[in-house]
């Protein structure tokens, strides 16, 4: 008997897999690409609001820093291989040194710093012109070819991003299920009791910030190639605010969370905002529901409402417990 | 010389500005614990409404900007009472909250009062400037920059020396034993959540006549209202004044004097601050 | 003041009975309705030019009866939220999915820049109000047309102004720290140099700057000021230089004095002189016309947004007469648009040339106050001024793109 939970989920994967083909056009596929793409940096961003206790309101910054590394090294003549390389690294590096100054508070100094790094970033991105062509942008030329399929064919990039998108997500569920995962989760319940522990709090807060800067590049590579251009508006505050969102309405320290809140968000801005004009005012009044109604977010509350359901629907269980039950026996 | 004289009154009068902008803010930070991400939407709909008021009501400027104050308090004490008092200690829940009504605010504020950038005129009584060591001093803004002062003592004198002041500071040290002795601490909160956000109303109308009122102006003053907060150290009214004026410097010599790293001239320094003090110049030891 | 516009979609209104007689009857084929989409920012920092965008395309249509050339007009707008990734996508969402034939927009340079090659990509003419130089100058775009100006277009003009008229010599120039900015000052300061001005010195603002005095407190002793603030910034900067006890003239660009904007300055506004692509004091039959259904629609005062997206579809309706209705072949529709030459619109004269920009009259005009109200009064028109007046096209072209140090302040 396959657990529910694990039918909804193979369900929702033989959907995802086949979304090129009960989708309404290719422009829906484009739209489908989008919320794969932000569901890796909302998977990123978790792993430190969820999973490490750590409200980052700068990440667009390093989204941005890897879109912006594979656009101008394709610029300046790189191979496609070598531009994501380049771009992985460069985020790493970026991420490495975004940390180290993060590190440095907790809390609300965390949220203040990884905000004026950001900032920082978006700033770069206007006054860097020799590498980031100032706000004209960088596009990017042509989409790379992995193994001879070309990606401008909206469907077959889709399914690329679906990959990335797998590998992805079961690279986060294999980090929060290790043990790095359970100490890390330590340190966002009970970090003086860790530290008494012997846990060095500080290099497994930072490991799991470099595990999310890995994400979010990824995901600001997959952005690149999928819009084509890269430009300032980018790295804003609100972007930043914008991934942190989408963490917190999906369900923040789950893994499928960041992704409903992902897919909400690209939704409405993309498709909602076709038929709505106060798309904004939508999105704001979702939002405050998802408080009223599943404050813990989306997927764990659909969880909680789903096995209220079925406990409602279920037949009571007789009193005495057994299936014959002797009824009323004092 | 006249350089660094304009940039030495601004400074000051830019940091009465900030410290409208952000007491609010602070104060319910401080109190709350709540991070009151509306409280940019709250600016710049105070400024709204008493842009409204005085500009189509024809109310004199003093009694618009009471007016602007009133509305967005009454409704921040709404958004207490039926959102966040069901939150309380869920940070993420309230920073969710937060920003799904700063969504709500900024598109209803558009949808009222289109994009227009609205400017209301400076009031008669405080407008034009006078001539003084070779320096031109704005009326108005000097104005900004007393009436700053008078808040700041307004609310030190409410917190610090009146019942209702100890009793919000009973009730946000320790809620359940300001309850044992009777003190109705939800009320409390909601009035304090109330105070905030009509600070912040009339902060927004205040700086209308110098800043006007836009699409966007809330999300270009809460980064600053932040930094103010969290540089001055979040809780305490002293560090936010003082942060505020520290901002006024920085920003208007800091923009002057570096004018290739104008971008950054706010956040480099908070960065290096916040690295090396993360509770802020005069914030308590982080809890 | 709020907004009739609340219906995204307008499907063609009245009977099918077209309005125009005097051209030749379309064939079948063609009287399905014409697809027009306008990308604009509806939600976001540029909402106010989004606005009055839309209400320029509309104006025209409704005046038209949303007919244009005897074929119906299905007419969509696509919110942009002043983010380049969104306008992708909503381009995206007007040619794949809404099969636009034309499209309208966008306003922002960045916005632009993010639908250039998928526009190409897509072959859709596209009439863009965005001026960034280069795309229709050193890295042109085929299927572009472009009825406002470059975004140095007017500023050539405000320089030889500026140098001749007002008699500036040394002048001091504020602007966003944006390449907006870079071409507007670049194409003032060449103008205004060549002419015996001197630039002293280029001050720049970060976007979203709150309080401009600590730029303004840098202004060197000068005998005037030359600024390029769009959006909401205009109005809020004309205060604040007021309120620094300043009494230099300023001078400024297409965005600096807007029309629409006049209900919004104060006195301080008063001498401040601009040149503009779109004038509201031009008087002529299409702009009466134009103000009156603003008015009347919409309570508002045209500006420059609102004017070059009216006769963005003013250049359609003649392309689409010139093509007899068919808009099947785009590298056709594109070398009609551009082969528009029209006497009457609301700007005068217009033309293309063969990069797809705007020659026509730039106005340089001075905000009064008349009859309590402010409004801009021409003081001069330059006529026929394309995008590299005054200076020979292939000369200008090898030169640099303006940008933040070219051309450089010479000390």
């Amino acid at each position: 008997m396959i657990p529910p939970r694990l039918f909804v989920l193979a369900l929702a994967l033989a959907a995802l897999i086949a979304v090129p083909w009960w989708v309404p056009g290719d422009y829906y596929i484009s739209v489908s690409s989008q919320i794969l793409i932000y569901a890796i940096f909302a998977l990123g961003v978790d792993v430190l609001i969820g999973y490490a206790g750590l409200v980052s309101l700068g990440h667009a910054g390093l989204f941005g820093l890897a879109s912006y590394a594979v656009a101008a090294a394709l610029a300046g003549g790189s191979s496609q291989f070598g531009a994501v390389v380049l771009a992985l690294a460069v985020a790493l590096l970026g991420t490495a040194v975004f940390a180290a100054l993060s590190l440095r508070a907790t809390g609300i100094g965390f949220i203040m710093i990884t905000l004026a790094l950001g900032q920082i970033m978006w700033g770069l991105a206007y006054r860097w012109v020799d590498v980031t062509n100032g706000d004209n942008g960088v596009g990017v030329a042509a989409r790379p070819m992995p193994f001879g399929l070309d990606l401008e064919i909206a469907s077959n990039f889709y399914f690329a991003t679906l990959v990335v998108f797998l590998l992805a997500l079961s690279g986060a569920w294999i980090f929060v299920h290790s043990p790095f995962g359970a100490s890390l989760k330590g340190t966002r319940d009970q970090p003086r009791r860790m530290t008494a522990l012997g846990y060095n709090v500080w290099l497994i807060r930072y490991f799991a910030c470099l595990f999310s800067g890995l994400l979010t590049a990824v995901a600001g590579i997959l952005f690149v190639y999928y819009t084509k251009f890269i430009s300032p508006p980018t790295l804003v505050l609100t972007s930043s605010a914008e991934v942190v969102l989408m963490v917190i309405s999906g369900g923040s320290g789950t893994l499928l969370g960041p992704i409903a809140g992902a897919a909400l968000v690209v939704i409405v801005k993309n498709l909602a905002s076709a038929y709505i004009e106060r798309w904004n005012m939508l999105l704001g009044a979702i939002f405050v529901a998802i408080v009223v109604f599943m404050p813990e977010g989306l997927v764990p509350g659909s969880m909680r409402l789903a096995q209220w359901a079925l406990k409602a629907i279920r037949p009571p269980l007789p009193a005495g417990g057994s299936p014959s039950g002797k009824a009323g026996a004092p | 010389m006249s350089l660094w004289g304009i940039l030495a009154i601004n400074s000051v009068a830019f940091g009465g500005l900030l410290f409208l902008l952000s007491a609010g803010f602070s104060l319910i930070f401080g109190l709350m614990r709540i991070p009151n991400l509306t409280h940019g939407s709250m600016f710049m709909l105070g400024g709204y409404v008493g842009a409204s008021l005085y500009m189509t009501w024809h109310l004199p400027f003093w009694l618009a900007a009471l007016g602007a104050a009133a509305v967005v308090a009454v409704f921040g004490g709404v958004i207490e009472r039926l959102l966040l008092r069901r939150l309380s200690g869920s940070i993420l829940a309230q920073v969710l909250v937060t920003l799904g009504i700063s969504f709500i605010v900024a598109d209803f504020c558009l949808l009222t009062w289109t994009g227009d950038p609205i400017s209301p005129p400076t009031p008669p009584v405080l407008a034009g400037g006078v001539r003084a060591f070779g320096l031109f001093f704005s009326i108005y803004r000097m104005a900004i920059i007393l009436v700053a002062c008078v808040v700041a003592a307004l609310l030190w004198t409410l917190l610090d020396k009146t019942r209702l002041g100890a009793m919000i500071r009973a009730g946000v040290d320790d809620p359940e034993m300001a309850r044992v002795v009777g003190i109705r601490v939800s009320r409390l909160f909601t009035i304090v959540f109330c105070l905030g956000a009509g600070l912040a109303g009339f902060g927004g109308i205040m700086g209308a006549p110098i800043l006007s009122v836009y699409p966007g102006l809330d999300t270009d003053m809460l980064p600053l209202a932040l930094v103010v907060v969290i540089l001055g150290g979040a809780g305490s009214l002293l560090g936010s004044l003082i942060g505020s004026f520290l901002i006024g410097l920085v920003y208007n010599f800091g923009q002057a004097m570096f004018p290739e790293l104008a971008y950054f001239v706010l956040f480099l320094p908070m960065v290096l601050v916040l690295a090396l003090r993360p509770q802020g110049l005069f914030g308590r030891q982080a809890s | 003041m709020s907004l009739k516009l609340n219906r995204r979609k307008f499907l063609a209104g009245t009977a099918a009975v077209a309005s125009t007689a005097a051209f030749p009857m379309p064939s079948i084929a063609q009287s399905a309705p014409v697809k027009i989409g306008l990308l604009c920012d509806k939600t976001g920092a540029l909402a106010e030019g989004g606005f009055q965008m839309e209400q320029g395309v509309t104006a025209y249509l409704k005046s038209k009866n949303m007919t244009l050339a005897g074929r119906k007009v299905d007419f969509v707008v696509a919110d942009t939220g002043s983010s380049p990734a969104i306008t992708k996508t909503k381009a995206q969402e007007l040619v794949e999915r809404d099969k636009v034939n034309i499209i309208l927009g966008p306003l922002a340079a960045f916005e632009m820049f993010a639908i250039s090659d998928y526009i190409v990509q897509t072959k859709t003419p596209t009439l863009c109000l965005a001026g960034a130089d280069d795309l229709t100058q050193r890295k042109p775009n085929p299927f572009l047309t472009r009825c406002s100006a470059t975004s140095s277009q007017a500023e050539h003009v405000m320089g030889d102004y500026a140098a001749k008229v007002m008699g500036l010599k040394r002048v001091v120039c504020l602007d966003f720290d944006f390449a907006f900015g870079y071409e507007q000052q670049g194409g003032f300061q060449q103008v205004f140099e060549d002419n015996g001005g001197k630039v002293l010195q280029k001050v720049w603002a970060p976007l979203g700057t709150p309080d401009f005095t600590p730029f303004i407190a840098q202004i060197q002793a000068c005998d005037g000021v030359h600024q390029g603030f769009a959006g909401a910034a205009p109005v809020k900067f004309m205060k604040q230089y007021a309120d620094t006890g300043l009494k230099l003239p300023v001078c400024g660009g297409e965005t600096a004095g807007d029309d629409a904007l006049l209900p919004r300055f104060g006195d301080e506004a008063i001498g401040l002189v601009n040149a503009c692509p779109y004038t509201i004091d031009l008087k002529n039959d299409a702009n009466d016309k134009f103000k009156a259904m603003m008015d009347k629609e919409y309570q508002a005062i045209p500006g420059f947004y609102a004017a070059s997206m009216y006769v963005s579809v003013q250049v359609v309706e003649a392309a689409l007469h010139a093509l007899n209705g068919d808009l099947s072949k785009p590298e056709q529709t594109i070398k009609a648009l551009r082969a528009v030459s029209l006497k009457d619109t609301v700007r005068g004269p217009l033309r293309f040339d063969h990069f797809g920009n705007a020659v026509g009259n730039m106005f340089v005009r001075k905000i009064v106050k008349q009859g309590g109200k402010l409004t801009n009064v021409t003081q001069k028109t330059y006529e026929n001024c394309g995008q590299f007046w005054p200076y020979d096209e292939a000369k200008y072209l090898a030169q640099p793109a303006y940008s933040r140090d070219y051309p450089p302040v010479k000390t």
